[in-house]
């Protein structure tokens, strides 16, 4: 009932104000943020927002994503539906005390990030990438072209199953077997350099499916390399990538959810010291 | 000769080479099928698939796709007039792909896990991760399948061309290891499901006999135990 007072409080309003058509919600919302200068009383404003978004959303059902703050695979799909202008409610996980929402949305892996839509859950981040562009229009995440789709998929499952691992390992690593472990990973750095020499983003001229992906080599991996005292994307063998990196950092829609980068150095030093008290337990 | 340029380079024990063979006879297209000789790598296969070096690899118009899923993918959405598929909505299909990296990133591996295993306990504890893996899919062709003979409906689609080409070394293990995998009274949508696959018109012929996969399971088998002990 309360819902259906302020639709029709906001549907008062939108005719007081002569606002008509199938915009006229995003009319008003648009107005009201930039112009302030509606003359409603403070709660109705209030609920404007929330309304709006409702609305926005509510033709398109209700999205929530489930998720752990410094996770690179649960920023991801933030960026995804940031790009896409879809609002969401997020909801934080503890993974050391894990929800009933996040194991009954996720029986067989319990993991997030989690995305949930009306309630269904559609969980593996690169999976929810891909709902993600084909549920909602307007910015497309992955490109039109069969084989460029084959590529971006290609060198997301790449990056997912080979550079991440092999960063984490070289953080790890020690002596020898370091100087090993950072060969291997700029073996894999070398094949992506080349995707992304002469485009400003693996999408082209705007950030898609593939960038998302990369993300991670923003934040996440410089604090490995500090946590790691270590240098991966050194810039003298990777300007593209660098370069990349430099471009994706500054869009700030991704600058918005990044997570700083000295609560990621936290975050793997903690693993790290906790992997090495471990090992000196067995030993 | 097929009317597009289209080759698939693999081996025809691979049930990975088997999931683009299905998809393109599922979408009504020829191909040359350039197999790799078991053992050693030929230069278009390295050049084609710098990266990993491995099967299949689906070279169309002389451009190469990698990655069995995402070659099915591409065939999906480059030939759209044909049967599809994927299915058409957006959920159905983020369900169909969970499912299918879940059969690639622990299911499959955990069958593999049963050849590997050493000593009886660790067999027994391989066989029953096979087994609830298997319970969970059977959960997963209900709700896929709705009623219908196959994850896709009644054709046969993305999952069931991710799950199904694994069927014949199901059936080698089974046998070599005097096990029931897919057992009738534990998962019978499987079951059931297994011989239809099996049988339909796009997959009988790229479906390798059991007895011919047992002798190569055999010799792959003897290579790693003599490289355990070397």
């Amino acid at each position: 009932m309360q819902d259906l007072s302020l639709e029709i409080q906001f549907e008062r309003v939108a005719l007081d104000f002569s606002i008509q058509g199938r915009n006229k919600k995003r009319i008003l919302f648009i107005n009201f943020v930039i112009y302030k200068d509606l003359r409603v009383e403070q709660n109705l404003q209030t609920n404007c927002i929330s309304l709006f978004y409702r609305f926005s959303t509510g033709r398109m059902g209700e999205v929530k994503v489930i998720g752990s703050s410094g996770s690179v695979f649960c920023t991801r799909v933030e960026w995804a539906l940031k790009l896409k202008g879809v609002a969401y409610e997020y909801i934080q996980e503890n993974l050391l005390n894990k929800s009933e929402l996040l194991i009954n949305s996720n029986p067989v892996h319990k993991k997030v990030p989690v995305l949930l839509h009306d309630d269904k859950p559609i969980v593996e981040s690169l999976v929810i990438l891909e709902y993600i562009d084909e549920t909602w229009k307007g910015y497309s995440l992955l490109p039109q072209d069969p084989h460029e789709r084959a590529t971006a998929r290609f060198w997301a499952k790449f990056v997912d199953e080979t550079c991440v691992i092999g960063s984490w390992q070289a953080m790890q690593a020690e002596g020898e077997a370091k100087a090993r472990a950072i060969e291997s990973v700029q073996e894999l750095f070398a094949f992506i350099e080349k995707q992304i020499q002469g485009k400003k983003f693996f999408g082209g001229e705007q950030i898609g499916y593939l960038d998302l992906v990369m993300g991670w080599k923003c934040h996440w991996l410089s604090a490995m390399e500090e946590v790691g005292q270590m240098k991966l994307l050194d810039q003298e063998k990777f300007p593209s990538l660098h370069q990349w990196a430099e471009n994706f950092k500054q869009n700030p829609i991704i600058h918005e959810i990044m997570p700083p980068q000295e609560n990621l150095v936290n975050y793997f030093q903690g693993g790290l010291n906790y992997l090495r008290s471990l090992a000196t337990n067995k030993g | 000769m097929a009317e597009n340029d289209l080759k698939i380079l693999g081996a025809w024990p691979s049930p990975y080479v088997m999931r683009p063979r299905i998809a393109l006879n599922i979408k009504s297209l020829g191909y040359d099928f350039l197999e790799e000789q078991f053992g050693s790598k030929s230069d278009l296969l390295l050049k084609s698939n710098p990266v990993y070096k491995k099967i299949p690899v689906l070279i169309h118009d002389g451009k190469p796709i990698c990655e069995s899923l995402i070659i099915v993918q591409y065939i999906d959405e480059n030939w759209n007039s044909g049967p599809s598929i994927l299915p058409s909505d957006p959920y159905d299909r983020a369900i169909a792909r969970f499912w299918a990296t879940y059969i690639d990133d622990k299911w499959f591996p955990a069958l593999r896990g049963i050849a590997a295993a050493q000593g009886e306990d660790a067999k027994k504890a391989a066989i029953e991760s096979v087994v609830e893996g298997l319970v969970l899919l059977e959960d997963a062709f209900k709700n896929c399948s709705k009623g219908e003979k196959f994850f896709g409906g009644d054709k046969i689609g993305y999952l069931d061309i991710a799950l199904g080409c694994f069927l014949g070394w199901v059936r080698v293990t089974e046998k070599m290891n005097n096990v029931k995998l897919l057992d009738e009274a534990k998962t019978p949508g499987l079951y059931k499901w297994a011989e239809d696959f099996c049988a339909d018109s796009s997959v009988k012929d790229v479906m390798p006999e059991t007895n011919k996969l047992a002798e190569v399971a055999k010799i792959i088998q003897a290579k790693i135990r003599a490289q355990a002990s070397s």
